[in-house]
């Protein structure tokens, strides 16, 4: 929903610019991302995931391990929401030993669903890294987390909420800012 | 909104698909080295059994290990239960050494709804069997494993999927819970067993009954076994147990009657040579095996949905789903 109150901050052209980018500095510091996979945190974190794996796809001409990695049941406030439907967990075949994992997702703020991710994949495999690649990073950490791939640093206040929108599930490519309601929801509760 | 799991009956086509999806993302757990999440740390969960049973109960241990809760066996036998403690007290007992949820089996059908209706209890209660009444999770199971052969895929249901039910259902649990879900899920239901052993008002239940197997095999998709409960009969229901195998077991040649893609199922403990065969039993057709490993995922996803959050996600009611706007 758009409200009067919501502004756009990115638009299609510059989500896509931004991936773009981040793909890049992927194979950049990974040297080529040969052991790279790349698991997105769903919902909007697996499609950045995919799209990101299409633009490796297109700058490396390999086809990197995709999946998405669930972290409902790590979630530390869990016993404060009522109980929700999981979401799909799907790892490559090959798994995550030995491997550089990135993490991607859509909005970084208190870093608690990073930490919930990294126990869920402590509990998967033993990668040889991880690295974390979010479209918006909006301040406000909780927990000592910072992301290695960053598509645009927004700074917000607390009374904002940062929506980000993806063809995929909402028709339409857009991140907005704005006032926060008294049900806030989605990426303002990361 | 009810945070008990007492009866198939009370389930919505939406709650039994909530389950039987999160039991997929479940069985994903089972897979992995670490069988293990921190779901439901610090919760204290009882299993209250007052009739034997290892399946049921070492299912919901595992499950309720897997979710890292804190687990209690509480067996009728050796227990203050055996001195004349009433249900009552054993229920008191718990709550004050705080238990958050009660998994209970009980011979006398309506125990675990009692549990539920009281105010002894403050936690979840959750029926592992209950006289004749019901077995919930037993049927959620065996719809997951009917799903995964005839319908797979997350959202699915069982419409339009032809499942028989076969043997002793006058003392069945599991028949009973499997006729409300598989009804729910859209399944039609053939009952078939002896005169003697059809429930009195079988013909209210939403399924259709018969007392001619051959004829309900040919087009099953499913056929479900029952265990001849003889521990529960007092009077002769049928004249011998030769009888019994002739007319209601499933044997080769009956097994040929089916559709090649249908499966054959037993809620166990199985009696060979009786209701099955041996050779049936063990061969590639038979997914029993399978219903055990099923029945930790599933049990695993009823504890989740129940404790994971402040409140349960399943609802009883059409009245709901206020419950998952909000946790999106």
């Amino acid at each position: 929903m758009t409200t009067a109150a919501q502004r756009q901050v990115l638009d299609q052209g510059d989500i896509a610019r931004s991936l773009t980018r981040i793909a890049h500095e992927i194979v950049e510091r990974a040297k080529g991302a040969d052991d790279v996979v790349l698991l997105g945190i769903p919902t909007r974190g697996a499609h950045l995931a995919r799209r990101l794996h299409r633009k490796l796809a297109e700058i490396t001409g390999r086809e990197l391990p995709v999946g998405t990695l669930d972290i409902t049941m790590y979630r530390d406030d869990l016993r404060l929401k009522p109980a929700r439907a999981l979401e799909h967990t799907e790892i490559p075949a090959d798994g995550v030993d030995g491997k550089l994992v990135v993490l991607v997702d859509d909005v970084l703020f208190s870093g608690r669903t990073i930490r919930a991710a990294l126990d869920a994949l402590g509990d998967i495999g033993r990668p040889r890294a991880v690295q974390l690649a979010v479209l918006v990073d909006r301040g406000h950490r909780e927990l000592p987390i910072r992301a290695d791939y960053v598509g645009k640093n927004l700074p917000t206040s607390l009374r904002e909420s940062v929506k980000v929108k993806l063809d995929e599930t909402d028709g339409v490519d857009a991140v907005l800012l704005g006032e926060t309601s008294a049900t806030s929801e989605g990426s303002t509760t990361k | 909104m009810k945070r008990h799991l007492i009866s198939t009956a009370d389930l919505t086509r939406e709650d039994a698909l909530l389950i039987l999806d999160t039991a997929e993302q479940m069985a994903q757990v089972s897979a992995r080295s670490v069988k293990k999440l921190p779901t439901l740390r610090g919760r204290t969960v009882v299993n209250l059994f007052f009739e034997d049973s290892t399946r049921t109960r070492t299912s919901f241990e595992v499950a309720e290990k897997r979710l890292s809760a804190d687990v209690v066996n509480f067996s009728a036998k050796g227990s203050s239960v055996s001195k004349g403690e009433s249900l009552k007290d054993t229920a008191l007992t718990l709550q004050a050494m705080g238990a958050d949820a009660v998994v209970i089996r009980h011979s006398a059908s309506g125990a675990p709804k009692l549990l539920a209706d009281s105010d002894w209890l403050h936690g979840s209660v959750v029926n592992a069997g209950d006289g004749t009444h019901e077995h919930p999770t037993q049927a959620l199971l065996d719809a997951f494993t009917m799903r995964r052969h005839l319908n797979p895929g997350v959202g699915h249901d069982l419409a339009g999927r032809r499942v028989t039910i076969v043997g002793d259902v006058l003392h069945s649990r599991v028949a009973r819970s499997n006729v409300h879900l598989l009804h729910t899920l859209g399944a039609e239901v053939t009952l078939v067993a002896p005169p003697t052993l059809m429930p009195f008002g079988v013909e209210t239940w939403p399924c259709q009954a018969s007392y001619d197997l051959d004829a309900a095999l040919t087009k099953a998709d499913a056929v479900m076994m029952l265990r001849v409960q003889r521990e529960r009969m007092n009077a002769a229901f049928f004249p011998t147990q030769r009888e019994y195998t002739r007319r209601y077991g499933l044997d080769v040649r009956r097994l040929g009657l089916l559709p090649d893609h249908a499966i054959v199922m037993h809620p166990g403990p199985m009696v060979r040579g009786m209701e099955i065969e041996s050779t049936i039993a063990d061969s590639d057709r038979a997914v029993i095996v399978e219903q055990v490993a099923n029945g930790v995922s599933v049990r695993m996803a009823v504890l989740y949905l129940l404790l994971g959050g402040s409140e349960p996600a399943i609802t009883t009611t059409s009245e709901t789903h206020a419950n998952e706007e909000l946790s999106k």
